[in-house]
C-alpha cells in the first residue's frame, strides 16, 4: 500500500496550464522531494493533494482511499509560516486540536511535551513576532505535526532561512522524523537539501509541470555533515544539475 | 543668582527635549502660541466679552460654573454611552450578517453608503417631533452618528482575511464557525477598534447635537442657553469640556484595544 498516490493529475488556472499529467507516490516512512523551477506548479500540486482545490483530471489516493478534493486528511505546511499573530506560539500549535473539538486547556496541556523536540522550549508564551525566522518555521512545523503526524506536506519549509540556520534545520528535521516516523512530501528549490533529506527525488519541468525524472537517493542513514562531501552525493548532484 | 539661572536652564532643557520629541513638542508649542495670541488679541483689541472672551476668562468661567457644567456633562455622557453601546452591538451584528450572507451585503451596503450623504443635522429635528425632549432622540442621533464608521470598518476587517491562513484552516477541516472564531474575528480586531475609536469620539458630538435641537439638560442645552444670554465664556467652557470628553473616550477605547490585543505591541515593534 502506498501512503500517498497521485495519479495523472492535470490542473489549470483559467487558461494557464499548470500541471500536466503528474503521477507520483510515497511509501510509508519515506521522505520524497519535489524539485522544480519557480512557478512550475509545485504548490498547486500540494493544494490538490491536501484537497484544497480539485484537479481537472486525475486522482489523489491516500492509503488507497479516494481523497481527491477532500481536505482534512494530510497536514500541509505552507510556504509561509502562517502563524496567527494574535495567538501565542503555544496557542498557534493548539489550533489543529481546537479544530478537532478539544478544549483549549486540554489542548495546551497535550502540546507542551513537543516543545523540547522542536527546539521551542521556553517560547510557548511568546507571540510569533517575537521569534526568529527559524523558530517560526519550527513552530509552523510543530503545528503541522499536531494536525496529522503520519503524512505531512512541507512546502519549502526552510525557504526564508540563511544557509547556516537552514543546514541546522535540515539535520534537525532528519532527527525528528526518525523519531516520529512520518511520511513526508517535501518541496524545495535547493538541490543539496533535496539530496540530503530524501529517499527519492522527483524533478519537475517548467510550467506546465510534468515529472521529468525520478532519482533514488541511495545514501545510507543516518546522514550528517559528511554526507554533503560524499562521492554518491556529488555524483547525484551532477546528474540532477545536468538535467535542469 | 544661581537658582533662577538653573531654573531657566531646566526650562530650556525641557523645551529642547520637547522639541526633539517632535510630535508632542511641536503640537504643544503651536497650541501655546495660538492661545497666547488669542489672549493678547482680545486684550489689546478690547474685544467685548460677549463676542470673544480671552482664554483666561474662559478658564475662570469653567472653574466658577463647574458644578453646573458637571451636572450637564453627566447627562451628555450618559446619552453618548447608551447610543454608542447600541451602535456597537448593531454594527457588529450587521457586519457579521453582511459578511456571512453576501446577498444581504449587496442589498444593504449601497443603502448604508447613500444614507451617509444625509446630514444628521437635517433629520435630527424630526426625532424631537417624534420622540420629544427626553433621552430617546439623543440616543438615536448618537447611534446614527456612530453606527456607520463602525459597520464599515468591522466589515472591512472581516472581509480582509488572509487567504492563505483561511486555506490553512480549511486544510485542517475547520468549520465556518471555527474559521470565524479562530481567524476572522481576531483578524478583524484592529479595524474593529479603529472604527470604535472614531465612533467613540463622535458619540459626544452626537449627543451634543441632539441636545442642541431640544433638551432639558446636557452640555448642548447648556451651550444654547449660555449663547442666548450672551455668556460666550460659558459656551467656550462647554467646548473645552466636550473636547476633553471626546479625547477621553477615544483614549479609553485605546486602552481597551491594548488590553484586547496584547500581541499588537510586539507586531508593531517588528514592523519598525
Ligand atoms: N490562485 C491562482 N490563480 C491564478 N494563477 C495562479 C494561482 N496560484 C498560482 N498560479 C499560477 O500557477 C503557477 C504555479 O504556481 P505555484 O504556486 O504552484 O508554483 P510553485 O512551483 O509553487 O512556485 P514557487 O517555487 O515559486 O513557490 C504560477 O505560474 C502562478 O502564476
Ligand atoms: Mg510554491
Amino acid at each position: 500500500m502506498k501512503k500517498i498516490e497521485v495519479i495523472g493529475i492535470s490542473s489549470k488556472y483559467e487558461d494557464l496550464r499548470v500541471l500536466e499529467d503528474i503521477s507520483l507516490y510515497t511509501d510509508e516512512r519515506e521522505l520524497v522531494s519535489i524539485l522544480g523551477p519557480s512557478g512550475c506548479g509545485k504548490s498547486t500540486l500540494f493544494n490538490i493533494i491536501s484537497g484544497l482545490i480539485k484537479p481537472e483530471t486525475g486522482r489523489v489516493l491516500i492509503e488507497d482511499r479516494e481523497y481527491t478534493g477532500k481536505p482534512g486528511r494530510v497536514s500541509y505546511m505552507h510556504q509561509k509560516d502562517l502563524l496567527f499573530p494574535w495567538r501565542t506560539i503555544r496557542d498557534n500549535v493548539c489550533i489543529p486540536l481546537v479544530i478537532r473539538g478539544e478544549g483549549i486547556e486540554k489542548a495546551r496541556a497535550s502540546v507542551d511535551k513537543y516543545f523540547p523536540v522542536f527546539g521551542l522550549e521556553g517560547f510557548q508564551d511568546k507571540y510569533p513576532s517575537q521569534l526568529s525566522g527559524g523558530m517560526r518555521q519550527r513552530a509552523a512545523l510543530l503545528r503541522t505535526y499536531m494536525f496529522k503526524s503520519d503524512i505531512m506536506l512541507l512546502d519549502e519549509p526552510f525557504g526564508g532561512l540563511d544557509a547556516i540556520t537552514r543546514r541546522k534545520m535540515q539535520e534537525w528535521l532528519l532527527q525528528v522524523i526518525e523519531r516520529l516516523g512520518s511520511t513526508i512530501l517535501f518541496i524545495t528549490h535547493d538541490i543539496d537539501e533535496a539530496i540530503f533529506l530524501s529517499d527519492r527525488i522527483y524533478i519537475f519541468t517548467e510550467r506546465p509541470a510534468s515529472v521529468s525524472r525520478v532519482f533514488t537517493v541511495d545514501i545510507e542513514r543516518p546522514r550528517g555533515s559528511k554526507t554533503f562531501t560524499s562521492d554518491r552525493f556529488n555524483r547525484l548532484k551532477e546528474s540532477i544539475l545536468e538535467l535542469l | 543668582m544661581l537658582k533662577p539661572r538653573l531654573g531657566a536652564g531646566l526650562w530650556m532643557n525641557r523645551l529642547v527635549n520637547a522639541w526633539s520629541n517632535r510630535e508632542i513638542g511641536l503640537q504643544l508649542v503651536a497650541g501655546l502660541i495660538l492661545i497666547a495670541l488669542w489672549e493678547a488679541g482680545v486684550r489689546l483689541g478690547n474685544v467685548p466679552d460677549f463676542i470673544l472672551p480671552a482664554p483666561s476668562q474662559v478658564v475662570v468661567s469653567l472653574v466658577k460654573s463647574f458644578p453646573v457644567i458637571a451636572g450637564h456633562t453627566r447627562i451628555t455622557l450618559y446619552e453618548a454611552m447608551v447610543g454608542f453601546v447600541i451602535a456597537v452591538v448593531l454594527s457588529f451584528v450587521l457586519a457579521f450578517v453582511m459578511d456571512g450572507v453576501p446577498v444581504i451585503k449587496k442589498a444593504l451596503y449601497p443603502i448604508l453608503v447613500i444614507s451617509q450623504t444625509i446630514p444628521i443635522i437635517t433629520v435630527a429635528p424630526l426625532f424631537v417631533i417624534w420622540f420629544g425632549y427626553g433621552l430617546l432622540p439623543k440616543v438615536i442621533v448618537v447611534t446614527l452618528v456612530c453606527f456607520f464608521p463602525m459597520v464599515v470598518s468591522f466589515m472591512g476587517g472581516l472581509q480582509s482575511v488572509d487567504k492563505d491562513m483561511y486555506d490553512l484552516l480549511k486544510s485542517m477541516g475547520a468549520s465556518r464557525m471555527q474559521i470565524f472564531r479562530l481567524l476572522k474575528l481576531p483578524g478583524a480586531l484592529p479595524s474593529l477598534f479603529s472604527g470604535m475609536k472614531i465612533s467613540a469620539a463622535y458619540s459626544i458630538m452626537g449627543a451634543v447635537i441632539g441636545e442642541w435641537l431640544g433638551a432639558r439638560a446636557g452640555l448642548g442645552e447648556f451651550m444654547r442657553r449660555s449663547m442666548h444670554s450672551f455668556a460666550v465664556d460659558k459656551t467656550f467652557a462647554a467646548i473645552i469640556v466636550i473636547t476633553v470628553l471626546s479625547l477621553g473616550v477615544f483614549e479609553i477605547i485605546k486602552l481597551l484595544e491594548g488590553w484586547f490585543m496584547p500581541w499588537a505591541k510586539y507586531a508593531a515593534r517588528q514592523e519598525e
